[in-house]
């Protein structure tokens, strides 16, 4: 029933924290949360986001579960929306632009750089919204913040398995068999994650504070694919240009993906530069993230 | 004190005024703002940390919870009772001061965060389970328990968006109340569901606390604070005020929120300013002396001064006591008088001829449990109700442990303390002998 007994501890005014810290330290060392303000750079509790895993697993089970729902006919979406835009491309830049594809039929040409690239940039784009869009969740519970924008990926994955299952298709049409270079694709996907995921998590962060790049992402994202090698190849670009092309990762990674599935000679270099880079975006977005993270509640 | 579940010290929490961001809703505003954006930030950059703009929303505050405490934040609104919770559940980073809390924390600050309104019921009870921090396995085991706490079995395949509001809030209840954490706080929820479900909540915040899990409660329901809570802290706009048990806080509390006059021997609030009869004067004393403090071992005088202004039958003298969250605890009248002559409707009654007089009352000794009370006086006629009222006349009743420590070292549960004779029989047990 009621307890009754009240212990004198119970007083505003606590004298010397450390000193009561010493005597219980050792009964329970690792099971205590201590709160306190944190300055400056902050590192990524790595044990804590291992815990949280499952977390990570229901929020994009969510967004997958969501994303269809209601919708005549679901799924369908994620394949009809690349190949229109393959068409459409095919179209105006193959077939009335005139714009060269490396000797294979454009369709395919241009299939093959838009499985990395709307990857890439619907990644991009919901994972810089993923934390305003969840304002809620960040300010009513704490978990590891950095599963929104990751999670937001997760999607990205699925509908590229799916517009893959088209470029299947495509392959067989135009009997274009690919080499056993194609074992590298997973290495290339999952680079594109990681430069998705950098860019995302910086973007994120940032929007919170400043609500101008909602207006942003979407335009930087759209200029990116002309700066990407999505419609043409990296050929039509003249040779002192490509090094600065280069950092873009993305030009690497498109790059790597019509290599791959081509059946053409992949740019190493090319490869490895957008490799460095994306990480470096990573490493970049996570620090500002956490930097950021302890005002999320705050502004959010 | 190696027991401390929870270590609270310094804690403060600055908020800059005027840079809390709000979210843009239309697109010309979000272009509006985001032209004006530069101009703003060199205005920020210009006038930086003058003070004026900065606001602790939570200063210097510091207490010690043992585990299996039930304590309760009170306060007024703005008081930094939700702010002080965030910061222990690690939502909101403190600006000063360190908190140290032992085991795992699961925190409601809201009912239903990470609900998904697509999602079926049974989806958001994993969905919803793992936010708050349960695992898989644990959710699966503990599934049909929450399906059963929320009622909604018939329900759980449904999409909560079609959910009418009592179902939501009920299923979100339930999840976070399956969550078992060494500690657990909970912001203002209970203010949900009807009475039925409200209190089944606390009944099962009753458990989680009996459990020896330590509680973290705000709530401005004084009535569950009272029930649930052993421990109370009132913060008062940002500061702690008062912290100890719960019933004193909050007797504090409430009667630091009623106007009360220290020395008032007379009137306090009348509702009616032209009764045909008017209570003019109310007071307490003991042993012959004004006062509103007591024992429990000492009788209650009441004295009540009255006028009948103009003639009317039929006025009673009534007094109700209430303990300060509102409940009754009895109404006597002078009607309860014996006086066999009159008729019964007449019984007791005011003579009808205007005078003036007074009426003394005695609670006797041991019937008023530790506490504080409200009397109101009225005079009130049967059939046309409440002639005048005079409320906010306030008591406490302690208890000097003369009663207490017979023999249970701890007082009583109750607003009345109740002493029957008890008839004990005994009979000798009967052992089976080899």
């Amino acid at each position: 029933m009621t307890k009754i007994e009240h212990s004198p501890c119970f007083v505003a005014g606590e004298p010397d924290i450390r000193a009561c810290d010493a005597a219980r330290l050792p009964a329970v060392l690792d099971n205590i949360t201590v709160i306190q303000p944190r300055r400056g750079w902050v590192n990524v509790d790595w044990r804590e986001l291992w815990s949280g895993r499952e977390l990570l697993y229901f929020l994009v089970w969510r967004d997958i579960k969501v994303r269809y729902k209601q919708t005549v006919i679901g799924a369908a979406w994620a394949i009809l929306q690349p190949v229109c835009t393959m068409v459409i491309f095919s179209l105006i830049f193959g077939a009335f632009a005139k714009i060269p594809s490396d000797g294979v039929p454009y369709p395919i040409f241009v299939y093959a750089g838009l499985l990395p690239w709307t990857f890439f940039s619907n990644a991009v784009s919901q994972s810089s919204q993923s934390l305003i869009n969840q304002a809620r969740l960040v300010t009513k519970i704490y978990f590891p913040r950095l599963f929104i924008p990751a999670s937001s990926i997760g999607v990205g994955l699925v509908d590229f398995a799916l517009s893959f299952v088209v470029y299947v298709g495509l392959m067989l049409w135009y009997s274009h068999v690919p080499g056993a270079s194609i074992l590298l694709l997973p290495v290339l996907l999952m680079l594109t994650a990681v430069a998705a995921l950098g860019t995302g998590i910086f973007m994120s962060s940032i929007t919170v504070a400043y609500r101008d790049f909602r207006i942003v992402v979407p335009y930087m994202v759209q200029i990116w694919m002309y700066l990407s090698p999505v419609v043409y190849p990296t050929t039509i670009v003249p040779e002192q240009f490509r090094w600065v092309m280069a950092l873009n990762p993305m030009t690497g990674i498109i790059g790597g993906f019509r290599g791959v599935l081509l059946n053409q000679p992949v740019d190493w270099h090319a490869l490895g530069v957008a490799a460095i880079v994306s990480v470096v975006i990573l490493i970049a977005g996570i620090c500002n993230f956490r930097r950021m993270e302890r005002r999320f509640a705050d502004i959010a | 004190m190696s027991s401390s579940a929870l270590r609270v010290h310094e804690i403060g929490k600055q908020y800059k005024l005027g840079s809390r961001e709000t979210t843009r809703r239309n697109f010309g505003e979000a272009l509006l703002h985001g032209l004006g954006a530069p101009l703003r930030r060199l205005r920020y950059l210009g006038e930086k940390s003058n003070g004026d703009d900065l606001f602790w929303a939570l200063r210097g505050v510091s207490f010690d919870v043992e585990q299996g405490d039930v304590v309760g934040v009170i306060g007024r609104n703005g008081a930094g009772k939700s702010t002080l919770l965030k910061i222990l559940s690690r939502v909101v980073h403190p600006t000063e001061g360190r908190a140290e809390i032992r085991g795992r924390v699961g925190s409601l600050l809201e009912v239903g965060t990470g609900f998904h309104p697509e999602l079926s019921g049974r989806e958001n009870i994993y969905l919803n389970g793992t936010i708050l921090g349960m695992k898989r396995d644990e959710i699966r085991r503990k599934f049909d328990e929450i399906v059963a706490f929320s009622e909604i079995e018939k329900f759980l395949d449904t999409p909560v968006k079609r959910y009418s509001s009592g179902m939501y809030v009920r299923l979100a209840f339930a999840v976070a109340a399956h969550l078992e954490p060494e500690v657990l706080i909970v912001d203002e929820v209970l203010a949900v569901g009807d009475a039925a479900f409200q209190r089944k909540c606390l009944g099962k915040m009753g458990d989680v606390a009996g459990a020896g899990r330590t509680v973290l409660f705000v709530s401005h329901n004084m009535q569950a604070v009272s029930h649930l809570c052993n421990k109370a802290v009132l913060l008062d706009k940002g500061r702690i005020r008062e912290s100890g048990p719960a019933r004193e806080i909050i007797e504090n509390y409430i009667r630091g929120s009623v106007s009360n006059d220290a020395d008032s021997e007379i009137v306090h609030a009348r509702t009616t300013p032209d009764a045909a009869v008017m209570i003019d004067a109310v007071t307490t004393s003991c042993n012959g002396a004004l006062t509103r403090e007591f024992d429990l071992a000492q009788p209650i005088r009441l004295k009540i001064s009255y006028t009948v202004r103009r003639p009317r039958e039929g006025i009673y003298l009534v007094f109700t006591v209430r303990t300060l969250l509102g409940l009754p605890v009895f109404t006597p009248s002078n009607a309860d008088m014996d006086d066999e002559d009159e008729p019964f409707e007449h019984q007791g009654a005011l003579d009808p001829a205007p005078h003036s007089g007074t009426a003394e009352i005695e609670i006797p000794p041991y019937v008023l449990n530790a506490g504080t009370f409200e009397i109101n006086v009225a005079s009130y006629a049967p059939g046309h109700g409440t002639v005048d009222l005079v409320t906010n006349t306030i008591i406490t009743v302690h208890d000097s442990g003369s009663y207490a420590s017979r023999p249970f070292n701890r007082s009583r549960d109750g607003l009345v303390l109740c002493r029957l004779p008890w008839r004990l029989t005994q009979d000798v047990l009967q052992t089976q002998g080899a």
